[in-house]
């Protein structure tokens, strides 16, 4: 059994009376390499832990919950955590439905999420492959001016929460991923772009991949144009399309939906998409880099439907959120008493990028997303944000846009999916990622 | 008194020593202990108390062009050293490099806060937020929801490094955010409204916490009629206060040094140009006292400051923090900032502010005859390398005939930096601040904008209206 286990445990099994306690662990080390005109830029190697401490005491009314957390394991830290969530629950508000996830029986899903190879490059490996990403992404393009930061990040982490109803797991996974950011230049005008490798050891990554990406993506913007005025086809690319999805999430969470925060609210069985649209949460699924054999409150992650054919089937719970719905925890806690989805994915459709393209023949590719944390309401839906990206015409990919506003509301968007693809791509993040086309998007330019 | 430092003088000169002992240039260590609070309030229910506490510190070496940092949550020597040593490890040279001057005496700061956080009793605080919440619902019915949170955090600072610094800093900030959810036969609207400052608990004064909590509902219920904004390039008239963000995102990112000096930006090498519109002058300022982004120190030890960084239109200099402005041969502006002991520091606005003309915000509004009155912002992004940006309205309304009209559903503005700022043509005398958060590279840091009403030519917004 490991430390951190054992520290948990000795800190829930102090509860007493009408009172529980959970607690949370969580502990990692990283290494983070970015490399800058071909020599080292920075290098951090660094571990860290934390703890979080939840109290509820039970009472006449209903249950109050305070909260503790802290960077230090040492004795004196986890004292003082510990007193101050024993304080706030005191002046919280008592309220029935607040309770603590119980064992519930279900089984955590037979994941392992830490690479066997995680070890096997050495810091001089790591720190190779970071400067040979800034060599690759300069020297595949003549236009590529240059390369903001070449990073190559690994991390280990580990988890524990234990709670005095009997939840005791501990989980433990690994990462890696290279990103680079790259600047074109072309006639006195600069582009940039992003590219990434992602995997679960620096032995997975491709060097080759997280280059080519960027040097796609910025050198594609040169040249870009305003787009004309009208209402078209928005075509989203994989990247875009899981920032979509992870939009939209929020509004299926059982949270939201209990506190009336959602316009999908007392709408479940009704038509709210598309036909081709089935959207799933489903942690369970090795190959989403999200995840994880429990949730936030140490349940069995689950797979969970949420839109099936259209239809809108079902919202995703935590212990109190269900409670207040009436139902059960769909095993989506989140960290810090937040409810959400977890894993989504979307049912692939049949046609790849190009051939959805071809399909759609006029309308604009979107490519990059901005101002979306002030230009979506998840609650009202209104959708307004900057994109970048490219214009279609018969059926091909045409000249590069900017400046660019796509505008119309997620209630709209998700009935208005003219197509799937089955280019399905495993993001860091929230949401797999594939092409979706949806139509009679505004598009403001010139 | 020794023990108000975070560390003791002898411990840091013992961890500097090792950290430059492999021939580095430069070692420095940033120490924190920030204690946090937050309480939430749903449906009058208090629902979350959390206090959080954080303590660590951080050990940089730099060593030529490369910097290596390692952190570490064990203030013990043996901590402090692990770290030393890790962080060193960049540094491959066995001799050479910095001499470690031993630190001087400490240059103690804090930020004036009248009363100190941790004093203040919970009760107190649920009762700010049960005065906002009844102010949010006397506006009557079509209020459905009130969501509030009352926030504190109290960050204690030292920083020392091979140079001889040893300065601190107490940086205590306090909030009250409330949100308003109005219902009604058009579906949902939010009205959001926030209460930040550089200071303790005496900001919550019960008419500031009113004055909160009005406009958070007044701005819910004022969209429940409004109209789908319109889409096309009008007029903009912002008013004061957050507008300022405008010029956060239009060009203040672009003028932070580690996009000047890598070249990325494209307001490189064009100090003593015309970049903007004559009326701008624009100006980042981490003194201002009280303000959000206010700091005594930044996170490397120097002392905050003015700078000026467009004057009358003309480009005049750019933000540096330790690295990009000794790279340059010059003196850091204060603008190095951290998230926590756990980051780099790297070049950060603090408060950034246009300055004010003589126009009066009446005779703006009266010469347009058609455009966009945007009273409250949302957040922007932009992309330094080209200047291209997007900033949302959270509360807009048409101008129609030099008049305030409709109110307009939310939508994002789009922009381009360099063309942005020449389009400036009316600049009012009312200045005023607000404050935000700003991200960058995954760090997050409170920061202050600020301007006047101003007006733009045009400027394009993202609506769904013909």
């Amino acid at each position: 059994m490991s430390e951190i286990r054992e520290l948990a445990r000795r800190i829930a099994g102090e509860a007493s009376g009408n009172e529980q306690i959970e607690v949370v662990v969580a502990s990692g080390s990283d290494t983070n390499v970015t490399a800058y005109q071909g020599s080292v830029e920075k290098f951090t190697s660094a571990t860290s832990a934390g703890f979080s401490i939840r109290v509820l005491l039970d009472g006449p009314s209903g249950a109050r919950i305070g909260t503790a957390s802290t960077g230090a394991l040492d004795d004196e830290a986890v004292a003082e955590a510990l007193a101050q969530a024993r304080d706030n629950a005191r002046f919280a508000t008592e309220d029935e439905f607040l309770a603590f996830a119980r064992p519930d029986g279900v089984a955590a899903p037979e994941i392992d999420l830490v690479s066997p190879h995680f070890d096997a490059l050495s810091t001089a490996d790591k720190i190779e492959m970071a400067l040979e990403l800034e060599r690759a992404t300069r020297a595949g393009d003549g236009r590529i001016r240059q390369v903001q930061a070449a990073t190559y990040v690994d991390y280990r982490s580990a988890s524990v929460i234990v709670s005095s109803l009997g939840i005791d797991v501990e989980t433990a996974e690994t990462g890696a991923y290279l990103s680079v950011a790259a600047i074109a230049h072309e006639n006195g005008e600069n582009q940039s772009g992003y590219g990434l490798s992602v995997g679960r050891a620096g032995s997975e990554l491709s060097v080759e991949t997280a280059a080519r990406d960027a040097i796609r993506r910025s050198t594609e913007m040169l040249g870009a144009v305003k787009a004309p005025s009208t209402r078209t086809t928005a075509v989203f690319d994989s990247r875009t399309a899981s920032e979509l999805l992870s939009i939209i999430s929020s509004a299926l969470s059982g949270d939201m939906v209990v506190r009336g925060r959602s316009f999908f609210a007392g709408r479940v069985g009704e038509k709210v998409a598309a036909d081709a649209f089935t959207l799933v949460d489903d942690p369970t699924d090795i190959r989403h880099f999200a995840a994880s054999p429990v949730d936030g409150e140490g349940l069995a992650s689950r797979r969970n439907a949420l839109i099936t054919d259209g239809t809108l089937t079902g919202f995703v719970y935590d212990t109190v959120s269900a409670r207040r719905a009436g139902t059960a925890s769909t095993g989506n806690a989140l960290r810090g008493g937040v409810t959400g989805c977890r894993a989504l994915q979307l049912l692939p459709g049949t046609d790849d990028f190009d051939a959805i393209i071809r399909q759609v023949g006029e309308g604009i590719v979107v490519r990059s997303l901005r101002g979306v944390h002030s230009g979506v309401n998840p609650i009202s839906g209104d959708f307004s944000v900057g994109i970048t990206g490219r214009m279609i015409r018969d059926g091909q990919l045409a000249e590069p846009v900017r400046e660019v506003t796509i505008a119309s509301s997620l209630q709209k968007m998700l009935l208005d999916v003219v197509a799937i693809g089955n280019d399905i791509e495993w993001l860091p993040g929230l949401a797999a990622g594939q092409t979706i086309a949806i139509s009679d998007i505004t598009v403001t330019g010139s | 008194m020794a023990t108000d430092l975070l560390l003791e003088p002898d411990v840091i000169d013992a961890v500097l020593a090792v950290a430059v002992a492999n021939g580095a240039d430069f070692a420095e260590i940033f120490v924190e202990d920030t204690r946090s609070t937050t309480t939430t309030m749903d449906q009058r229910r208090v629902e979350d108390l959390m206090s959080n506490r954080s303590r660590g510190a951080g050990v940089r070496v730099i060593v030529g062009s490369t910097t290596g940092y390692a952190h570490t949550a064990d203030l013990s020597l043996a901590g402090l050293l692990a770290a030393a040593e890790a962080a060193r490890s960049v540094a491959q040279r066995q001799s050479g490099g910095a001499t470690v001057v031993a630190v001087g005496a400490a240059q103690v700061h804090a930020m004036r806060a009248e009363i100190e956080p941790s004093s203040v009793d919970r009760a107190r605080r649920i009762e700010v937020l049960r005065a906002a919440d009844d102010i949010a619902r006397s506006h009557g019915g079509a209020i459905s929801q009130v969501q509030l949170s009352i926030a504190d955090n109290s960050r204690r600072i030292l920083v020392a490094n091979s140079l001889g610094l040893l300065s601190t800093d107490h940086q205590v900030r306090s909030r009250l955010n409330v949100s308003c959810v109005a219902s009604g036969d058009t579906g949902m609207q939010t009205g959001r409204a926030t209460l930040a400052a550089t200071a303790g608990f005496e900001l919550f004064a019960p008419e500031r916490v009113a004055e909160t909590a009005n406009n958070a509902a007044r701005q819910a219920i004022t969209k429940m009629s409004a109209r789908p904004a319109p889409s096309g390039d009008f007029p903009i008239v912002l008013a004061n206060g957050f507008g300022g963000v405008l010029f956060h995102e239009a060009c203040g990112h672009g003028l932070e040094a580690d996009a000047i000096v890598k070249k990325t930006s494209i307001y490189a090498d064009r100090v003593g140009e015309l970049v903007a519109s004559e009326l701008v002058t624009l100006v980042d300022d981490g003194t201002c006292d009280g303000e959000w982004g206010a700091i005594a120190i930044d996170d490397e030890g120097a002392p905050a400051s003015r700078n000026v960084l467009i004057e009358n239109g003309v480009l005049t200099d750019y933000m540096w923090d330790y690295v990009r402005a000794t790279q340059e041969g010059r003196a850091s502006s204060g603008n190095g900032r951290r998230q926590t002991y756990q980051d780099l520091p790297m070049v950060r606005m603090t408060n950034t502010f246009l300055e004010t003309r003589d126009a009066t915000p009446d005779q703006i509004i009266a010469d347009t005859p058609y455009g966009v009155y945007v009273a409250a912002l949302g957040g922007g992004q932009v992309d330094t390398s080209t200047g291209d940006f997007v900033f949302g309205m959270t509360e807009a309304y048409l101008i129609e005939n030099g008049e305030i009209t409709a109110p307009l559903r939310e939508a994002n503005l789009v922009g381009n930096g360099p063309d942005v700022l020449a389009r400036v043509d009316a600049v009012a005398n009312d200045f005023a601040m607000a404050p935000g958060t700003c991200g960058k590279w995954g760090q997050q840091v409170p920061v202050g904008s600020g301007q006047p009403t101003m007006r733009l030519t045009g400027m394009t917004v993202g609506g769904t209206a013909a």
